[in-house]
């Protein structure tokens, strides 16, 4: 490989971003648009649009020696300033009440609720002595909103009833569905939003690859390469370094869109710089899948066709909500759902940058972005260049 | 250097049931313009691209500047520059970009790039449109810039294919200038071309093809004499026939 060579080909590329009227709208116009449309829409400008929740609350240890616990869960529910808390005096109305729609989410506080905590306290390093409880939560599936935010908002409510302000992560005898870290604060649709805009703005780099190989491939340009010393590494290196810096501009916009239209997410210089990291390796998905839709596309024309059976899947399941369901399973398939993860984790729940979900989230993404890089370079040297 | 620029021995390309280039065998020297002639579809192009490491052939062999063509390329394509048949270029790149990344390529010094992109491109008579976006290229503009493309890296060896066509009068007279320099040079020079004018008048000697096989080769004057003929056109004709044929 030689850096000259790469170099030369990057710019080649990247004066193409900017020159073509057609990509440079696609890669970066695209995601500033969509981000302030988004955040008009969602309520990310000014003060409007904010989101609470209703939610119903059935507490079955009112009662206990330990009420105390309870009512101070209760409490905190309802200083969260998410949840707007109506109390309900049986199962069967609460539910009812989520069916109905009138609430978006039902959080029964089990017999023993009290007691838990206090095994916990009696002995925090010996589970084996611990009382064991499970707060029954139903959040309604009709609200993607409530399903992606409501369970982690609920945890977090139960680690301030715990441990106080400070927020820990350990295992505890009270169980809920998610163990995410929430910053509970006043939230717009918007702020559950965002976070999708950064994989669903690098998701069409997969077409721009796979139009700008066959295009190259058609117009004889790769045979005219290869006629020179240039080798296949140099040349797809430098597809591949040119898209990872485009991708890096898309963070930087919309991050600078984002902010501009009021959006302050929940992290530091440090998640915000982890934002580039893993959208740099979602890059890499973006090339392999634009790699292997070039090597199976005719022309450019048809590779735009092709390149959206890999945008559309990642766009549905892997971007913004999830939708709940079977949809949920296949979201863990897609790359794109990842990144949104990690991104959400950092900028709604304001998680440290040592949280290991998002490291988890980055190798995951990493070694599907080389895998797929690696099998697109075999195909496309194969059957697509020529 | 190798004794002769060029040297192929049998050389068979089939493609399928057709056989595209049937045991050709030629040897082009240092300092010769030679000039390789024949129909539509008579294997001229695919020579060239096995000359230029695009083809593999199916049987003998071929060397560049003594390097094997299979199993030497990237010492073959250090030393010969290419100008394809359909000029392939970056539309959104102007001229001067397209041909400097072609001298970026093959690595050209950066400090004498820059002044050879200006001196080839006055050669022919560019520099008023070379710093223009190539997509804003007349068609016979496009064949230029592509021609420099494959000459910016000072080829010992230059493979072009079918280089003026499209072009004006003045344009091709420019272009026959540049390439009897490169010829001064000492390079060698194949030149693949259906004008039979422009063989007539540039070739140090012509090889006629038809259907894969040699069927005539020699100095214009030569054939001319050989065949009776007033121009290289009739000896062309009286070789191959007027019959039309399709492009391989």
């Amino acid at each position: 490989m030689n850096l000259r060579r790469i170099i030369a080909l990057m710019k080649k590329d990247l004066k193409k971003t900017y020159r073509e009227p057609a990509v440079l709208f696609l890669l970066i116009i695209f995601p500033i648009v969509l981000t302030i449309i988004f955040g008009f829409a969602f309520g990310g400008i000014g003060d409007g649009g904010t989101t609470s929740f209703d939610v119903g609350l059935l507490n079955l240890d009112a009662t206990s020696p330990q009420a105390d616990w309870s009512m101070a869960f209760v409490d905190n529910l309802t200083d969260s300033e998410v949840f707007v808390v109506h109390a309900y005096e049986d199962n069967a109305t609460g539910q009812s009440a989520l069916l109905e729609g009138n609430l978006d989410a039902f959080i029964v506080i089990p017999e023993g609720f009290g007691d838990s905590i206090v095994s916990y306290y009696g002995s925090p390093i010996d589970p084996s002595s611990w009382t064991n409880t499970t707060i029954g939560l139903y959040v309604d599936s009709g609200s993607m909103i409530a399903v992606s935010a409501v369970p982690p908002l609920v945890q977090q409510v139960l680690m301030n009833t715990v441990f106080g302000s400070d927020t820990m992560t350990l295992n505890l005898p009270i169980e809920i569905s998610s163990p995410a870290l929430v910053e509970s604060s006043t939230f717009s649709q918007w702020d559950f939003m965002a976070p999708g805009i950064f994989a669903f703005a690098s998701i069409f780099l997969t077409m721009i690859v796979a139009q700008s190989m066959t295009y190259e491939r058609d117009e004889g340009l790769l045979k005219r390469l290869r006629t020179t010393p240039v080798s296949s590494a140099d040349y797809m290196v430098s597809q591949t370094l040119t898209y990872m810096i485009i991708a890096s501009v898309q963070v930087a916009l919309v991050l600078a869109a984002s902010f501009a239209i009021g959006y302050r997410p929940a992290t530091g210089p440090a998640g915000i710089a982890f934002t580039f990291v893993i959208a740099l390796a979602f890059s890499l998905v973006a090339v392999g899948f634009g790699l292997i839709a070039a090597s199976i596309s005719k022309s450019a024309e048809v590779s735009t066709g092709v390149s959206f059976v890999f945008i559309m899947p990642q766009m549905f399941f892997g971007t913004f909500m999830p939708l709940g369901g079977a949809t949920e399973v296949i979201a863990q398939f897609m790359p794109s759902k990842y990144l949104t993860d990690a991104v959400t984790t950092l900028f709604l729940r304001g998680a440290p940058i040592t949280t290991p979900v998002i490291w988890t989230n980055l190798a995951i993404v990493s070694i599907l972005g080389f895998l797929l890089v690696a099998v697109g370079i075999v195909l496309f040297e194969r059957f697509g260049s020529r | 250097m190798s004794e002769s620029a060029i040297t192929i021995s049998n050389l068979t390309k089939r493609f399928g049931d057709l056989t595209a280039l049937d045991n050709l065998c030629l040897e082009i020297g240092w300092g010769e313009l030679f000039g390789i002639l024949g129909p539509n579809g008579a294997g001229k192009s695919t020579a060239v691209n096995i000359l230029n490491t695009l083809l593999e052939p199916t049987n003998g062999s071929a060397t560049v500047d003594g390097h094997d063509v299979v199993f030497d390329p990237e010492n073959v394509r250090k030393v010969i520059g290419v100008c394809p048949q359909e000029p392939a270029f970056y539309p959104h790149l102007t001229g001067r970009e397209n041909i400097t990344l072609m001298g970026d390529m093959h690595l050209v010094p950066k400090d004498v790039l820059e002044s050879r992109v200006s001196s080839i491109v006055e050669k022919i008579g560019m520099e008023d449109h070379i710093n223009r976006p190539a997509k804003e290229y007349s068609g016979g503009m496009i064949r230029r810039v592509s021609m420099l493309m494959a000459l910016v890296n000072d080829p010992k060896i230059a493979l072009l294919d079918e280089p003026t066509v499209a072009m004006d009068p003045k344009s091709r007279r420019a272009v026959w200038d540049y390439i009897r320099e490169l010829r001064m040079q000492g390079k060698a020079i194949i030149l693949t071309t259906h004008y039979m004018e422009e063989a007539q008048e540039l070739c140090d000697r012509v090889a006629i093809i038809d259907e894969g096989k040699l069927i005539a080769l020699g100095p214009p004057t030569d054939l001319m004499e050989t065949y009776q003929a007033k121009n290289l056109e009739q000896v062309f004709l009286k070789l191959t026939g007027k019959k039309l044929r399709e492009d391989v």
